[in-house]
């Protein structure tokens, strides 16, 4: 190695990764829904784009991206949660990587909710 | 890039408990369930919690499975890694609580420890560099190379009051400018990873789970003091370590970190492995020093200090694989950081192997001043079975035992010493009632003679003739003449012997005999063992009317010592008793007892 920049891009490049195995209080946490009813409602590729999102912008030391079971809104699914500490739970519903990409520019980098997702946005009769 | 990590340990622990399968399992499972590209498997070093293994950990949750079994497999990946429905009935039960699943950073175990040596031990790959670096790692000498004097860095130690790991705690910062100060040709950084004593594993679990954090501090040694070459000295014994080490030398010399003009600052530095073949002696710097000029490892008297003329009759300096492992998180966070930690003389945390009589048999680092009550009762768990706390050994070998009266004493080099015992590199056996203060002595002796180089007399043969006493008052054979003989011995040999094998040799008597003095005085006086672990001096004997004549003791009684007929008390002939207490361990009405 010749050079300090060579070391920091090298770092650059992993600290998001490695930055997962924090265990950290502080996190936000960004819940997909994956029981039967959400994968088959295509929550896998939600949830791969919302976790790659997350590494690449370099928000891991921010946020967790997990899954969770059914939380009961089948015909929604597939659904994303996000839990900021100290803030209410937003509810993302019928979502698809290209919704998860905006989420994540937008809410998780910019802080503003995308309501024309959200549940509480949706006519449920 | 993958949405999940699990770690699986790779600790020399969790590898004797199976954790290669459990990862090839894991592997084989998340191929077939589809979740391969999705979710990596990554093996790391110890986790410390090695009475809990294999252990599995799965990140962004941070869920914590413990004894993992490979049939659970298939259900963590289908249930955990694809549904994300944590399997708790699998994880480390202190984590499960009515309220939902708490952090591992939230357990009695980990609450109180504060990781510094060990903060990349089960967090990375240790054979993948790019994690290392990834956590910060070779930035300390990067920072060294382009920002900092030698001087600068030696000062920087200095003011961190760090001290040797091994058991020492010689001032590191006092060692390197000591060897700076000397010019030569050529100076040597060695590191002593010859772990030898017995129940110590820290610099083992560094090594595995962290080999990246010693080259680089070897690293920054070698530019401080003004060396062009490291050796690392580890035990054969340590095939995992040995292995990491070689894979982690392999990479930085690939990535340049080692090697010539490191950073473009003109600054070259190499390391080289040398194995020792398992003679305790060579953990002593300068025997370990002539064992890696490829001579027979002995000690030779010092001055002149490594320091002056060590390895190849060079300025050397020999620092411990733990004490490595603290400088690159000093040269980064800084000398105060490190110093706003631990008591008075004895700055940051030590790592240490708990083990014996103890719940949580594992590697913990604590801040130095944690007392020994917060590290055997909160941290360690306790002792099993409501038995009583009799005495904590720590420094193997070289040191001695703490008894209960000192349960409340902050533990730090100093304290240690005041009590007659030492820090020593960290070994910390915990013992109960049922432990015999002069059978462990007695351990530690057996121990030494073995492990006595020959060098010099006091030690080869003051020794021997310490066995031979100890073995007396175990079989109820001395008077309280061999006990003052003992004591005389003790402090002969303390004061004639060549090296620090011999000097601390009779560490572990002397300690016991001043804690445990009524202990020696009923094995000789009475000829009786307070804790029954001498079998010389114990006999068994059955209660004829507890016993109900099930005529289970007779047959499992590998001598046929034990006579009598169904439904009548039985008898134990004495004479043909070899008292391994088979008998008492089947009789299921409590009718045994042993005197």
């Amino acid at each position: 190695m010749k050079s300090l920049e060579e070391l920091r891009a090298i770092r650059e490049k992993m600290q998001n990764q490695v930055s997962m195995r924090a265990e950290d209080h502080t996190h936000t946490r960004v819940v997909v829904g994956m029981a039967t009813c959400g994968i088959a409602s295509g929550a896998r590729p939600v949830l791969n784009a919302l976790s790659s999102l997350v590494q690449e912008k370099g928000l891991t030391g921010k946020v967790a991206v997990t899954q969770t079971g059914c939380i009961g809104l089948c015909q929604y699914e597939p659904i994303v949660e996000v839990m900021e500490p100290g803030k209410p739970k937003v509810t993302y519903i019928k979502m698809n990587p290209d919704k998860a990409a905006e989420v994540v520019e937008r809410h998780l980098i910019g802080g503003h909710v995308v309501e024309k997702y959200t549940l509480a946005s949706a006519d449920i009769k | 890039m993958y949405r999940s990590h699990v770690l699986v340990c790779g600790g020399t622990g969790c590898t004797s408990s199976g954790s290669q399968k459990i990862m090839e399992k894991l592997k084989e499972e998340l191929e077939k369930q589809g979740l391969s590209d999705e979710v990596a498997v990554v093996q790391t070093g110890c986790h410390g919690l090695c009475a809990l293994g294999p252990i599995m950990i799965v990140y962004p949750d941070a869920s914590f499975y413990s004894m993992v079994k490979e049939e659970d497999i298939p259900e963590i990946v289908s249930e955990h890694l694809l549904k994300g429905r944590v399997v708790k009935r699998l994880l480390y039960q202190e984590t499960v609580t009515p309220a939902g699943v708490k952090a591992l950073i939230d357990t009695d175990f980990y609450k109180k420890q504060h990781r510094i040596a060990l903060r990349n031990c089960g967090i990375i790959n240790p054979e993948v560099i790019e994690e290392y670096i990834g956590t910060g790692g070779y930035q300390a000498l990067g920072k060294v190379l382009t920002e900092m004097t030698p001087d600068d860095v030696i000062q920087v130690l200095l003011d961190s009051g760090l001290r040797g790991r091994g058991g020492g705690g010689f001032p590191t910062g006092l060692k390197w400018k000591l060897a700076k100060q000397n010019d030569a040709d050529q100076k040597y950084v060695c590191c002593n990873a010859d772990e030898g004593d017995p129940g110590a594993f820290m610099d083992r679990s560094i090594l595995e789970g962290d080999p990246h954090a010693v080259l680089e501090a070897m690293a920054i040694a070698g530019y401080a003091i003004g060396a062009s070459q490291g050796y690392i000295y580890v035990r054969a014994e340590y095939p995992i370590a040995v292995q990491r080490l070689k894979i982690a030398i392999d990479q930085a010399r690939e990535m340049e970190l080692l090697g010539k003009d490191i950073f473009g600052t003109g600054f070259n530095f190499d390391i080289d492995l040398r194995l020792g073949a398992g003679a305790f002696v060579c953990g002593e710097e300068t025997a370990l020093m002539t064992s890696i000029e490829g001579n027979r490892g002995e000690p030779r008297p010092r001055p002149p200090f490594p320091a002056q003329k060590g390895l190849f009759g060079k300025p050397t300096i020999l620092n411990n694989v733990e004490t490595y492992a603290n400088i690159p998180q000093i040269i980064l966070n800084g000398p105060e950081w490190f110093a706003s930690m631990g008591t008075e003389k004895s700055k940051g945390t030590k790592v240490f192997a708990l083990g014996g009589k103890i719940h949580n048999t594992g590697l913990v680092e604590i801040p130095m001043g944690t007392t020994l009550r917060e590290v055997i009762e909160e941290i360690g768990g306790g002792i099993p079975g409501g038995k009583k706390f009799k005495a904590a050994q720590t420094g193997g070998p070289s040191g001695g035992c703490i008894p209960a009266e000192h349960f409340d004493i902050p533990i730090d080099y100093d304290n240690l010493i005041s009590i007659g015992s030492m820090m020593g590199s960290g070994g910390l056996i915990v013992m109960d009632e049922t432990d015999c203060m002069v059978d462990i002595a007695k351990f530690f002796l057996e121990f030494t003679v073995e492990e006595s180089c020959g060098k010099c007399t006091p030690c080869r043969i003051g020794t021997k003739r310490m066995l031979e006493i100890l073995t007396k008052i175990t079989k109820g054979q001395a008077t309280m003449e061999d006990l003052d003989k003992l004591e005389d011995l003790c402090y002969y040999i303390k004061e004639n012997s060549a090296c620090g094998l011999g000097q601390t040799a009779p560490n572990p008597v002397l300690s016991t005999l001043r804690y445990f003095r009524s202990e020696y005085e009923a094995h000789i006086k009475e000829k009786r063992c307070p804790a029954g672990v001498c079998k010389a001096l114990l006999s068994y004997h059955i209660d004829p009317d507890k016993c109900k004549g099930c005529t289970l003791c007779a047959r499992s009684c590998p001598n046929n010592a034990i006579s009598g007929t169904v439904r009548n008390p039985h008898m134990i002939d004495q004479e043909k008793c070899i008292k391994c207490g088979a008998c008492m361990e089947k009789c299921k009405f409590g009718a045994i007892y042993k005197q």
